[in-house]
């Protein structure tokens, strides 16, 4: 009777289990099934090496899109990944536990308020202030990155406040104990031994920035066009399938599938080189 | 000069909040000899040694009263430079700590905390501890390898070479035996003997074989209190007090 219990909850865990591996499995090849063919009868050079988008005349360059994923997503990095780990090294090291208590579910929350309210802010006061001080539209590179790195700080810093809260005591007696300060003890071999969970906080948050959409719509500008500056407004690879995709309908439509591909192997691409980067580091030490 | 004590404790009180965990301490620590600190567990052995160089800061909630002299100087004094005066007095923890560095690393870390920047010293001094502490001949041609691969024995010594490396005079040693098996324990506690004609040691071990093989001077804890402290060979075979002679003849603890 116990067993046969066992069994079912086993079974119908593999289920779950399986279930949503194939969904997300199921998903990556529809995407692929929808936007591969695409790309190769518009040719690929054409496609990602070209800086015209224009779907009505048959133009479907989507370089510029590329580019401005990459720098606002630069940018985010940029910005939110020295300030999340310096939020999660003061949290760990320097702030009174029953303080800490409070304040890291107080960040966590922070990753529950809706991006649109925070892309909201960016129009309202950062765009603004953009304009004024810096000149350009306001709606720009710069703007989007800003949104995005203070998006992305809960993730860097939960996940780096857990990495470096793993680290042994141990570790930081023995670098007091020979002398060394409390800032010290935490440059030299703190941050060194979390450093893979540091990496991994950073590989998810740029993850979450390559892939936000509603935000950096409404403060990115939008305009397709290859950046010159940090105060030019951009259309990102997300922003273009979100706003493309009401009237696509026939190439239109199979573009903004293949535009997913693209997002989905730079993802891809970005994740596979910070794994290995981590591995390799762990090795040569 | 000679008979001066590097360290000196006087009725050191040492409270965890409420908890008094050392009461009116005295203990008097000889230069270059060996001193063991014995007594059953929360006896405060460990307490004791890690306020010699101020290690118990850490804990929230400890107040300490009473003196403990470094070379005449209260190291509880305000303005005390406590990095300074833990380069002074190292210490070698229970189970041992090195960073997940490379072996080279670990031993240069004391020195470049110190600010040194000059790449052939720290080599010079790097190579200079791992001999000290016996490892030279087995690490010398895997400096770059992670430290943390070692075998626990290796390891300890590390820590061991990683102190030296700052040349503090005094070297507390918190049951640096404990986590070893006793092939490794005898080799650690032979490199005591051999340190001890440079250093300082004072000892924390719950190993009374381990106080009566290699210390000169031994210290019997009780509740917090010094029971009794002398030669090590009077506490062993003539103690003065019924306490100390239950425990060291092993009918208590």
């Amino acid at each position: 009777m116990n067993l046969n219990g066992e069994k079912i909850a086993k079974y119908a865990l593999m289920t779950v289990a399986f279930s949503a591996v194939a969904s997300l499995l199921l998903i990556a090849v529809f995407i692929f099934k929808e936007g591969l063919p695409f790309m190769f009868k518009v040719g690929l050079r054409d496609f990602l090496f070209a800086s015209d988008w224009d779907p009505m005349a048959g133009k479907y360059g989507i370089y510029p899109m590329i580019v401005a994923s990459l720098w606002v997503t630069l940018g985010a990095m940029l910005i939110g990944a020295p300030l999340g780990v310096a939020g999660a090294i003061f949290l760990n090291e320097f702030v009174p536990k029953p303080v800490m208590r409070v304040i890291k579910p107080t960040i966590e929350l922070l990753a529950g308020i809706p991006s649109v309210v925070f892309g909201f802010l960016g129009v309202m006061v950062l765009a603004p202030w953009i304009r004024a001080t810096m000149g350009g539209p306001g709606l720009s590179v710069l703007a989007a990155s800003v949104i995005l790195g203070i998006m992305v700080l809960p993730t860097v810093i939960s996940i780096s406040t857990d990495a470096i809260g793993a680290v042994p005591n141990s570790y930081r007696e023995g670098a007091l104990a020979l002398g060394a300060t409390r800032w010290q003890s935490v440059y030299m071999v703190t941050i060194k031994a979390a450093r893979s969970g540091i990496i991994a906080s950073i590989i998810l948050a740029m993850g979450r920035a390559l892939g936000e959409t509603m935000a950096v719509i409404m403060v990115a500008g939008n305009t397709v066009k290859i950046p010159h500056s940090v105060t030019d407004p951009v259309r990102t690879l997300t922003a273009n399938i979100a706003l493309e995709m009401a009237n696509a309908t026939g190439m239109a439509r199979e573009a903004l599938f293949a535009t997913g591909v693209v997002l989905f192997v730079v993802i891809m691409i970005l994740n596979g080189v910070a794994l290995s980067t981590i591995k390799g580091r762990v090795r040569r030490k | 000069m000679k008979t001066e004590p590097v360290i000196s404790v006087s009725a050191l009180d040492l409270y965890y909040g409420e908890f008094q965990a050392l009461k009116q301490v005295p203990m008097e620590v000889k230069g270059r000899h060996i001193t063991a600190l014995i007594g059953p567990s929360g006896c405060g052995k460990s307490t004791l040694l890690r306020a010699l160089n101020r290690m118990n800061d850490l804990i929230a909630g400890v107040r300490v009263s009473g003196s403990i002299l470094l070379e005449g100087r209260d190291i509880y004094a305000p303005g005390t430079d406590v990095c300074l005066l833990r380069k002074r007095v190292g210490m070698v923890f229970q189970r041992p700590n090195p960073f997940p560095l490379s072996i080279y690393d670990n031993v240069a870390f004391g020195l470049r905390v110190a600010g040194m920047r000059d790449g052939n010293a720290v080599e010079e001094i790097v190579e200079r501890s791992l001999k000290a502490a016996w490892l030279w001949d087995q690490l010398k041609d895997k400096l770059g390898q992670s430290a943390l691969e070692l075998p626990l024995d290796q390891q300890q010594r590390l820590c061991v070479a990683r102190l030296l490396a700052v040349e503090p005079e005094v070297i507390l040693m918190d049951e640096p035996c404990s986590a070893l098996d006793p092939i490794a324990t005898a080799r650690i506690e032979e490199l005591m003997l051999d340190l001890k004609a440079k250093y300082t040691i004072v000892i924390v071990t719950h190993n009374m074989q381990q106080a009566a093989r290699i210390s000169d001077y031994s210290g019997y804890m009780l509740l917090g209190e010094m029971i009794e402290f002398g030669a090590t060979a009077g506490i062993f075979t003539s103690p003065k007090d019924k306490r100390t002679q239950d425990y060291v003849s092993g009918r208590y603890g």
